[in-house]
């Protein structure tokens, strides 16, 4: 693409990517949260792709699948966590730690160390959702066919 | 052959606007124990105030752990169809 058009993607991609982290990242307070949030960062990856074309992407094809498979990991063994009780068990919630803050039932701004592992499982939600669709347009771009400039 | 195409769309047509006409109404469901469950207690007991959040990843995260799985296949499919089998 044009000078004029690589040069607004590098200005946009940050805010692109600041956003979707700023969904994932307060989606027990917000509406949003892990596949939202992951959508918006693989639409960065999208626009990446149109701008730049998929020769310049191309490398970075193992480390989208190795930030999805450490997503889905860490997803399967957050709801590993609670097995004392049963599987998906919110054991941090209200526990005083990491998240654990309890919360004033009713009307209120909303916490950030709050929900257990709720936050938690929206970042490897996030991550894979991030990192799978983003493997999907690169792969279209890349074995999909035709001029990609 | 024509009346009978014209006489299925009336009966179509006939049949989607009583279908509405006799709808549950929007936003008044039949049971909602469930719902009122979630909006009393998922603050207290998740611990987040976003109740779909809680829901999500919480109380129904088999769901979730489906989705991902769904995510998963449709990476996994992309891949297999888009392979460069040969030069």
């Amino acid at each position: 693409m044009s000078v004029v058009v690589r040069t607004i993607a590098r200005i946009i991609v940050p805010m692109i990517l600041a956003f979707g982290a700023y969904v994932i990242m307060h989606g027990h307070l917000t509406p949003g949260g892990g596949f939202q949030g992951g959508a918006v960062i693989a639409s960065a990856i999208a626009l990446l792709l149109v701008v730049f074309g998929s020769g310049r992407l191309a490398g970075h094809k193992n480390l989208l699948s190795l930030l999805e498979d450490l997503g889905a990991i860490a997803f399967v063994a957050l709801a590993f966590l609670g097995i004392g009780c049963t599987f998906f068990r919110n054991v941090l919630a209200g526990s005083g730690g990491l998240f654990g803050m309890p919360v004033p039932p009713g009307p209120n701004p909303g916490f950030l160390n709050t929900g257990g592992t709720l936050p938690l499982m929206n970042w490897a939600v996030g991550l894979k959702v991030a990192a799978g669709l983003g493997s999907v347009v690169l792969l279209l771009g890349l074995f999909g066919g035709g001029d990609d400039r | 052959m024509k009346w009978i195409k014209v006489g299925a769309f009336l009966v179509m047509v006939g049949f989607l606007v009583g279908v509405a006409a006799w709808m549950h109404p929007f936003g008044v469901p039949w049971a909602s124990e469930m719902d009122d469950y979630f909006i009393a207690n998922a603050q207290v007991e998740a611990g987040a105030n976003n109740v779909v959040t809680s829901v999500v990843f919480d109380y129904r995260g088999f769901d979730t752990l489906g989705e991902a799985t769904v995510l998963l296949c449709a990476v996994v499919g992309v891949a297999l169809v888009l392979r460069r089998t040969r030069r």
